[in-house]
């Protein structure tokens, strides 16, 4: 961890650089980064938990082994966005935000992917899907339980 | 070799882009064709994606929307040398679509390869920064004054008028920041133009340096954009190997450059100041204003902050001047705006006219309707923030003042269109959940209000004292109207209470009588 806080440390306004590649490297902000952050960049644990907490990339503990990120916004509640994401969940037996039992899937809620004119959308490992339907996301959950 | 043309923006991916070129590929090499891909960003039409083009004699032809099953029989049918086949669409010039456009700001996307500077040149690139050039800093900005563009983030404040005051606040330091934190629902403009065509929004920053005289420059971009992120990152790469970054941009002897950073799942931080406070590594709140960030910005240095649209517009007007651009438009609303169609609509996709055109030539002539099939019933206009239109109301023209005239905004120019299936009484208790999960806490109008916003229209909806509720939601928003401290607690009324006035009967609520006079 100290590594990847030193190799930004030197930015303007590194905290969230940091943050980006504590998260990037072990799927979440562990706890203790927080100290070591704030004595690299002299700022307070008070001023470092605020940044993590504040966000709502920054997990706190670890995902499933992919993540889906539903948009819950507008253009894809106008095309059926919350019906087909509430079946989903239901399915699936979790919440927004919730891993599968098995540990293989995590599901966010997240407003928009500025994928509006294919809704509803997602992102499925950073991989972006339009016009999704029930079937395409039973396809999703095969796969990530396949891989 | 044959050169195709394929769109690799996220919405084409979103739709099976990838799996058509993989499919082109494997069906040339089986053939022993040889084939010259070249990845664009899109043309903004999204029901024709995955789209490709080849180049031919006659131009690009243009062939989709493709499924890879359809790539043996054209590859049959001889697409390569623009024969017919059912999914044929000809030149996208012709396409009326397009056609009816003017693209100034997006007059490359799709078109170029995003990360080819010389494809960038090509096609009238960093014309507007050799302008600038040769120009004193206050031409520059008298310049962009002229135009008359004013912030496409939503604000609409006149851009020139910004620039002006940084370029004459005293400072040892200055900096030029690009707010990519486009988190409206409905709006992808943004994203389409730094995947699409990310030099022009990397020159408009440049040409801002110089015109206020700022040396360093962010582009703060939203983690849900992860294609954009490694496109704008990648062409700021090539810019300063180029030397048209670093510290004698084109050998001018003055320094720019520009740096990417990733922003973290907070709405909130489309907001200028929470974007500052998030850029300096701290929790997105939202400063009091004043000070400006003109005056007191980044790291409390005077600081230009644009909209990438507003930036990426620059590099046209200082090419072919202010006044060009300012022949465009209506009213106080000069040039054009990208407007992005979305939802529930047949031809959802980016359309950047010149200001004025009404919401029923967008959403009935460009959009063609629902995808659904059934009746328009509402348009939010502007985002999560914007007004729900009726649709008898189709008639008013995209114009910053014409909207606000009606309660409304212009926003970012997204569109949504809703069905008959939709209730508006969910759409105002969405609006409130919306401003509770993303405020940033800081006032407690917003903070406070919104939390209360959903109860009371919890209580609405289970049928609970309406008469009574009704007035508290009244105050509620006039509440959290005037004393908001930003446009996050601020404007989510202007859904709420555009919701109820113009669909009274979803909250089981009988209409004003009598309906105002026009």
């Amino acid at each position: 961890m100290s590594e990847i806080i030193a190799a930004y440390s030197s930015l303007d306004g590194p905290t969230l650089p940091i943050l980006h590649a504590l998260q990037e490297e072990f799927g979440y902000v562990p706890e203790d980064a927080v100290p070591m952050i704030a004595s690299a960049l002299n700022l307070s644990r008070a001023e470092i938990h605020g940044a993590v907490t504040f966000y709502h990339d920054f997990r706190h503990e670890p995902a499933g082994k992919h993540v889906l990120k539903l948009c819950r916004a507008e253009a894809c509640q106008s095309m059926n966005g919350p019906q087909i994401a509430g079946d989903f969940l239901a399915k699936l037996g979790i919440g927004w935000g919730e891993t599968t039992p098995d540990g293989v899937l995590t599901v966010e809620g997240v407003y928009c992917l500025g994928l509006c004119a294919c809704a509803p959308s997602a992102l499925y490992d950073g991989e972006p899907i339009g016009r999704l339907t029930r079937e395409r996301l039973d396809a999703v959950v095969q796969e990530a339980r396949g891989a | 070799m044959t050169k195709i043309f394929v769109s690799r923006d996220a919405a084409s991916l979103a739709l099976g882009s990838s799996q058509v070129v993989q499919r082109m590929s494997e069906e040339a090499a089986a053939r022993g064709l040889p084939l010259d891909l070249v990845f664009t960003g899109s043309r903004g039409l999204f029901w024709l994606e995955p789209l490709v083009e080849v180049e031919t004699s006659g131009g690009r032809i243009a062939y989709g929307p493709l499924k890879s099953s359809d790539v043996a029989d054209l590859f049959e049918a001889g697409f390569l040398t623009g024969a017919a086949h059912p999914l044929r669409l000809g030149r996208m010039e012709d396409e009326p679509y397009l056609a009816r456009q003017t693209r100034l700001t997006f007059a490359r996307c799709g078109i170029v390869d995003p990360l080819s500077i010389e494809d960038y040149r090509a096609h009238g690139g960093y014309a507007g920064l050799a302008r600038a050039h040769s120009l004193v800093a206050q031409a520059v900005v008298d310049e962009v004054k002229l135009s008359g563009l004013r912030g496409r983030g939503g604000a609409g404040f006149p851009t020139g008028i910004k620039w002006d005051t940084v370029l004459h606040a005293a400072a040892d330091r200055k900096y030029v920041v690009c707010n990519a934190d486009e988190g409206d629902s409905g709006t992808f403009a943004d994203r389409m133009l730094m995947e699409g065509d990310p030099f022009c929004l990397i020159e408009g920053m440049t040409i801002a340096g110089l015109a206020v005289g700022a040396s360093k420059g962010f582009i703060y971009i939203r983690s849900e954009y992860p294609h954009a992120y490694r496109t704008v990152s990648k062409a700021i790469e090539f810019a300063t190997k180029a030397g048209y970054l670093g510290p004698s941009v084109m050998g001018s002897g003055r320094a720019f450059t520009l740096e990417a950073r990733l922003g973290a799942g907070a709405y909130i931080c489309g907001e200028e100041t929470s974007l500052l406070e998030s850029l300096e590594g701290k929790r997105g709140m939202v400063r009091a204003k004043p000070p400006l960030p003109a005056l007191k910005g980044l790291f409390g240095k005077p600081t230009v902050v644009n909209n990438v649209l507003s930036l990426a517009t620059v590099p046209w007007i200082l090419a072919h001047g202010g006044q060009t651009y300012a022949d465009f438009g209506m009213g106080r609303s000069r040039g054009t705006l990208p407007i992005q169609l979305a939802g529930n609509v047949k031809r959802g996709g980016l359309i950047e006219i010149a200001f004025g055109a009404t919401l029923r030539e967008i959403v009935e002539e460009f959009g063609g309707g629902t995808v659904s099939g059934r009746p328009v019933r509402a348009v939010q206009v502007g985002g999560p923030l914007g007004a729900y239109f009726p649709a008898s109301m189709m008639d008013l023209p995209l114009d910053y003042e014409a909207l606000a005239a009606q309660k409304g905004l212009l926003g970012h120019g997204g569109i949504v269109v809703f069905d008959d299936s939709v209730d508006l009484a969910r759409q105002a208790r969405f609006a409130f959940e919306f401003c509770a999960a993303e405020s940033c806490g800081k006032c407690t109008p917003c903070r406070v209000g919104a939390v209360r916003g959903v109860e009371v229209m919890d209580r609405i909806i289970s049928g609970i004292e309406p008469e009574k509720n009704f007035e508290v939601l009244e105050d509620l928003c006039s509440l959290m109207t005037d004393a908001s401290l930003c446009a996050m607690g601020g404007l989510t009324p202007v859904p709420v209470m555009s919701a109820l006035t113009h669909f009274p009967e979803d909250f089981d609520k009988a209409p004003r009588v009598p309906v105002a006079a026009e």
